[in-house]
């Protein structure tokens, strides 16, 4: 395969708030001492006077952006994901999402692919945490492409937001001229019949490549990119459904509460239908290089590959 | 607004938290009526609002950080002509917008909804902040209680509020002492509360909290600081103004019955007669 260029959807996210803070005067950004990491480090160097560093308190920063936001301003939070859905899950609870502020939070460092600080810092339930809040949208971008064109989504949406970006160079797959990004749209990667793999983020281009592979074993197999989970693209999950027969989700997060739930809540009650679900299988992460990880924990493509088979022959 | 008409307002406010919490059977009366004089104050003495438009881009901003006194805040923005002072009656009724904790959403003149501790004040940081920003001449005000200053988050906005300077916040502490397991030093103390948020690079007032010259003259002073946000330590009684709620942590959250409504409405009509002797 020939070389694909790879890059963080962290860097992307940094980018995006820099061309969208020259586009519209109204856009803050709130760092809580991970500026670096974030990359809202971008943005600080083009407009520090609209760049808040709230320092290592994380749960004030959500508030402080929630009172930015009744004045009309359009507030970027941006930690790693433990923090910004984990320890301050309350306040984007009850200071964003029960007043339906115009929040949006820039998530980073998202799933085990964080790799060598380990299970302390990897957060495998941040979709889980903030699907369940009523009105949050909920965008997990799959590449450079994508991560952008969410930022400018998430600001063109009056409503809180949370978006999910990864520390982990990751290949561009959507760089086509016909790309365009719609919230609570999932996109149709490549067609099936066989089976439908609806992923997100991380391991979406790992699934083209299983798609490429089962192709040669004969297996026609869809693949869906959800790249937003709230709200959840449900006539397209049906209708794969309803085609392929057999549906299998894939995600850098918990298999409970992620993707894989949100499908099978739909499925459940529409159109009954096998799911296996892959992803982090209920236990904590640990320290490693990312890649190392991604291996361990089953979501590089020859683990997602031999998983898959196993579940369409088994049925 | 003279001294004598903001005591006969503070005594209407009253008698709209006892009659919002008897007829929700339900609610927080103690806190509310301590901090009864500082709703009236801000409220007819102090905040730029206007009722006929509660979402004016220039009004000052007030967040009730001790959400929980939303009896005192709604008593309040209903004498001050939010809305009619008889939907106080409705105040956690089903379907009502007299929510338990405020909710912008549905009240007028409500600008942060709040009720789980330490989260309000925060707010009000980012509402200071955006007014430094835009060099906007509005303030902000929100109020503490002194058990809620107990949570971290209080003290994280605080560090940040000093840091920025926000000579544009002023923040209250309903300070009665009592908080629901009892009294605060107690459960655990929060003292020396003014060397906190001194330490914090706050400008620091303390003043009796039920004494409408002291109040008047902090809030005068705030505005007069320059280059740090200004913390007022309201010294307060919890209950203030029907006798047998005063300094009893029992009636943190109790609604009175029948009886013990009707004893405190014809206490409160008695000094409400007494003012209009004055």
């Amino acid at each position: 395969m020939s070389e694909v260029k790879k890059i963080a959807t962290r860097e992307s996210y940094g980018k995006a708030l820099a061309q969208l803070g020259e586009k519209y005067d109204d856009i803050m950004v709130l760092d809580a001492d991970l500026a670096a990491a974030t990359k809202t480090s971008v943005f600080k160097n083009v407009y520090p006077e609209r760049f808040v560093n709230c320092g290592i308190a994380e749960c004030n920063m959500v508030g402080v952006a929630a009172g930015l936001a009744t004045t009309g301003k359009v507030p970027f939070v941006s930690t790693f994901a433990m923090f910004a859905a984990g320890r301050a899950f309350e306040q984007v609870r009850n200071s964003v999402g029960y007043p339906k502020l115009n929040v949006k939070i820039g998530a980073t460092h998202a799933g085990i692919s964080v790799g060598e600080d380990g299970a302390s810092h990897q957060c495998n339930e941040d979709i889980a945490l903030m699907r369940i809040i009523p009105g949050m949208v909920v965008i997990s971008p799959a590449d450079d492409i994508e991560a952008k064109a969410a930022v400018q989504a998430a600001y063109d949406h009056v409503g809180p937001v949370y978006m999910r970006f990864g520390r982990l160079p990751v290949p561009v797959i959507n760089d086509r001229p016909d790309y365009k990004f719609e919230l609570g749209k999932g996109v149709v990667l490549r067609e099936g019949k066989d089976v439908t793999i609806v992923s997100t983020g991380l391991p979406v281009a790992n699934c083209l490549e299983v798609a490429e592979r089962l192709a040669k074993d004969g297996v026609a197999a869809k693949v869906i990119n959800m790249h937003t989970i709230k709200p959840l693209d449900q006539e397209l999950v049906i209708a794969a459904a309803r085609e392929t027969g057999k549906v299998v989700t894939v995600e850098e997060h918990s298999v409970i509460g992620g993707l894989g739930s949100a499908v099978c809540d739909v499925l459940a009650e529409h159109f009954p239908t096998k799911v296996l679900k892959i992803g982090i299988n209920d236990v904590f992460g640990e320290s490693g290089p990312a890649v190392e990880l991604v291996k361990k924990y089953g979501l590089d493509t020859d683990s997602l590959y031999e998983k898959i088979k196993g579940f369409l022959f088994e049925i | 607004m003279n001294k004598l008409q903001l005591e006969q307002t503070a005594n209407e406010v009253r008698k709209g938290i006892i009659t919002a919490v008897f007829n929700a059977k339900s609610g927080h009366p103690g806190g509310s009526l301590s901090a009864a004089d500082i709703f009236t104050y801000l409220y007819f003495a102090e905040l730029n609002i206007d009722p006929d438009n509660p979402r004016k881009v220039d009004r000052d901003r007030f967040v009730l950080s001790k959400g929980h006194n939303s009896p005192g805040y709604y008593a309040a923005l209903a004498n001050r002509g939010f809305f009619p002072v008889e939907d106080l009656k409705t105040f956690r009724h089903t379907g009502s917008y007299l929510q338990g904790h405020p909710d912008m959403k549905g009240t007028p003149g409500v600008d942060m909804s709040s009720g789980s501790l330490g989260q309000g004040i925060s707010a009000a940081v980012g509402m200071a902040i955006s007014a430094q920003l835009d060099k906007a001449s509005f303030r902000v005000y929100t109020l503490l209680g002194d058990g809620e200053i107990q949570e971290g988050q209080v003290w994280e906005a605080s560090m940040l509020a000093g840091h920025k300077k926000l000579d544009n916040l002023v923040v209250i502490v309903d300070n009665n002492n009592l908080q629901i397991d009892g009294a605060i030093t107690e459960v655990n103390s929060p003292y020396p509360i003014d060397k906190k948020f001194e330490a914090f690079n706050f400008h620091v007032i303390n003043i009796n909290g039920n004494d409408f010259d002291e109040i008047d003259a902090a809030f005068k002073k705030a505005k007069e600081v320059k280059g740090k946000p200004t913390a007022i330590i309201a010294k307060t009684v919890k209950g203030k103004g029907v006798s047998f709620m005063e300094n009893k942590a029992a009636w943190h959250g109790t609604a009175p019955n029948e009886a013990q409504y009707q004893e405190a409405m014809a206490e409160l009509e008695k000094a409400g007669g007494l003012l209009c002797q004055k």
